[in-house]
């Protein structure tokens, strides 16, 4: 169970991760336009960005699987090349799709991958049972990848990429698609290994996962960083107070007349949506309430509104070529 | 600029030699059986049936002729098969190599233990037919260790080729063409069923330059209990088509898995 466990790894020598002016495109397409981020030592840094934004490509670069147009990745201060084997000795993977062995079961996949780091047979062993239980997973050690859920084969994914005790893990959404249980249990096991000192490299779509999880977050979008801070520091910055959210039942713009105008620090329509945001939005709370056509939904302001107002609202998918 | 820079594979390649053994273990029955079937199949039938009008063919039996031929056309089929299909599979539909470059090891490492895999099946086949073909008194065992090595030389040569057509595969429809206009051709004109210098000139030269017509040159003679001639010429062109097919499959795989 989450709560009771015990961390298995030892306290690790956390790395310091820092991309300098990366710079990538494809076809003519740019994808990474000068990306400069830095992560310290023990740090659980998350990017955002819309689909296409370059998350991937960057993941993919700082294992040196990507011939870049420019920049470069340092490890402790050393660029990745010089490093042997490109420093992914001590990275843990987990990609965006999962690519498990399907010709083994969940053991034989953890030991199989132990080999590819020149790991012996009894390390394997020792750290496989410790791993599967990281993951809640020693009921299905003996079971074909097969026969496993996406939530299964996600957490067999992370323990995979732990097997070598990686002083940097770098996730590439590592919960869409699962249920809460199954993401809370892989938030746990994030923030465990943060307080092991492993240096975390998230990216994800889900921003309340950031918010829980970073210690700061950078938003990225046609390969270049909008803002970064911690979540807190973002909101607060970006985001003037609350947030009232105005809808007409008959779905027309609420507010056609723009009196809100003068009464809030900023105001936003989306779609049938009238936003607004302000310190203190109870008068104008009162106001539309008299109106009984009027849905309003009072909330506090988030990451996602931070993400939306920076990075707009349209989809993103069509505009690749 | 990427840290992916080592031509010739490292201690990894161990790595996934391993891997595909673990695979293979697995299935090991039908696989065998496979193995050990099809030569008894192809002797029965050639070696017999047909031995029964050829009579002897170079003063050989027959059925001594064709078995080292095919076990020559084995080790291509084997490797091949090895090198198109199951490597594109890991390749592309099991995304095992991106999985695997999550690790330290490189490229190289990659196409070296695929190489090495890829020859020890053919390895393991020729043995098969080996054994199948002893059985029929068709085998000499003399010059065996001669010959073992000249397998696996053989095994590597036909894999590097395979290799470098699934570098650039975007399907398996796409084989269809290598078989056709490769295997295909030399599993019939370059000495498996009957000696070379049977063919007409242009086509005899032609099958002068293909791995397969080499690899027989050298295994017939090997199995049947002589040392061949021109032996030096042989292997330099099966080591010459594993070298070349080698460095283009390197470069190959790079361009395709380094995106
Ligand atoms: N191999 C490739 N060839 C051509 N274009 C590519 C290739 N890989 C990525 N791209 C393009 O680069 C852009 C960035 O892709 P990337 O996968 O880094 O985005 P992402 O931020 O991870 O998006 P998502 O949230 O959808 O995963 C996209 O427009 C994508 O189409
Ligand atoms: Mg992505």
């Amino acid at each position: 169970m989450p709560g009771q466990w015990q961390p298995p790894l030892p306290a690790v020598n956390s790395v310091r991760l820092e991309l300098r002016a990366l710079r990538k495109s494809y076809g003519g397409h740019p994808v990474l336009g000068g990306l400069s981020l830095q992560i310290s030592p023990g740090e659980c840094y998350a990017l955002l960005g819309p689909n296409g934004a370059g998350k991937s490509t960057t993941i993919r670069a700082i294992q040196g699987l990507t011939p870049l147009d420019g920049g470069e990745v340092l490890l402790d201060g050393r660029p990745v090349d010089e490093w042997p084997g490109g420093g992914r000795g001590f990275m843990g993977i987990v990609p965006q799709s999962d690519n498990l062995d399907p010709d083994f079961t969940v053991s034989e996949n953890l030991r199989v991958y132990g080999r590819y780091y020149g790991l012996s047979s009894r390390v394997v062993q020792q750290r496989m049972t410790e791993l599967l239980e990281f993951v809640s997973l020693q009921e299905a050690a003996q079971r074909p990848i097969q026969a496993l859920s996406g939530g299964m084969k996600r957490r067999l994914t992370i323990a995979r990429a732990l097997i070598h005790q990686p002083r940097l893990l770098l996730l590439d959404e590592p919960s869409t698609g699962l249920d809460p249980q199954a993401r809370h249990l892989i938030w746990q096991r994030l923030r465990d290994l943060r307080r092991q000192g492993v240096t975390l490299l998230l990216t994800t779509h889900y921003l309340e996962e950031a918010e829980r999880l970073a210690d700061r977050v950078g938003i990225i979008d046609h390969g270049r960083l909008l803002a970064e801070d911690s979540p807190a520091a973002l909101i607060q910055t970006h985001i003037p107070g609350e947030v009232l959210e105005v809808r007409r039942q008959d779905g027309m713009p609420p507010d056609p007349g723009g009196w809100h105008q003068g009464q809030v620090a900023a105001s936003e329509r989306a779609g049938d949506t009238l936003l607004l945001y302000g310190p203190d939005l109870s008068a104008v709370r009162v106001h539309f309430a008299g109106d009984p056509d009027v849905r309003l939904l009072s909330r506090q302001a988030t990451l996602e509104d931070v993400f939306l107002r920076l990075t707009g609202r349209e989809l993103r998918e069509e505009e690749n070529p | 600029m990427t840290a992916q820079a080592r031509w010739w594979p490292g201690r990894g390649a161990i790595a996934l030699l391993s891997r595909n053994f673990l695979v293979w273990r697995k299935l090991l029955v039908p696989s065998l059986l496979g193995n050990f079937g099809d030569p008894l199949l192809y002797l029965l039938a050639l070696g017999y049936g047909l031995g029964h009008f050829v009579g002897k063919m170079e003063s050989l039996p027959y059925m001594t002729f064709i078995a080292s031929g095919i076990t020559a056309s084995s080790i291509m089929n084997t490797a091949t098969f090895e090198g198109l299909y199951s490597a594109y599979t890991r390749m592309s539909i099991q995304q095992t190599y991106a999985a695997i470059l999550a690790t330290p090891l490189e490229i190289a490492d990659i196409l070296g233990g695929e190489l090495l895999w890829c020859a020890v099946k053919g390895l393991i086949s020729a043995m098969a037919i080996i054994v199948v073909a002893s059985g029929f008194g068709a085998i000499s065992w003399r010059w065996l260790f001669l010959a073992l090595p000249v397998i696996f030389l053989a095994g590597l040569s036909f894999a590097a080729i395979a290799l470098c057509f699934t570098a650039i595969a975007r399907s398996y429809d796409f084989f269809m063409y290598y078989f056709t206009l490769g295997v295909t051709p030399m599993f019939l004109f370059c000495g498996v069923f009957y000696p070379i210098h049977t063919l007409p000139l242009p086509v005899r030269e032609i099958a002068l330059v293909l791995p397969l017509t080499h690899a027989v040159l050298l295994l017939r003679p090997l199995l049947t209990g002589r040392l061949p001639p021109d032996a030096g010429i042989h292997l330099l062109v099966l080591g010459g088509f594993a070298f070349a097919g080698y460095i283009l499959a390197l470069r190959l795989f790079r361009r395709r898995l380094l995106v």
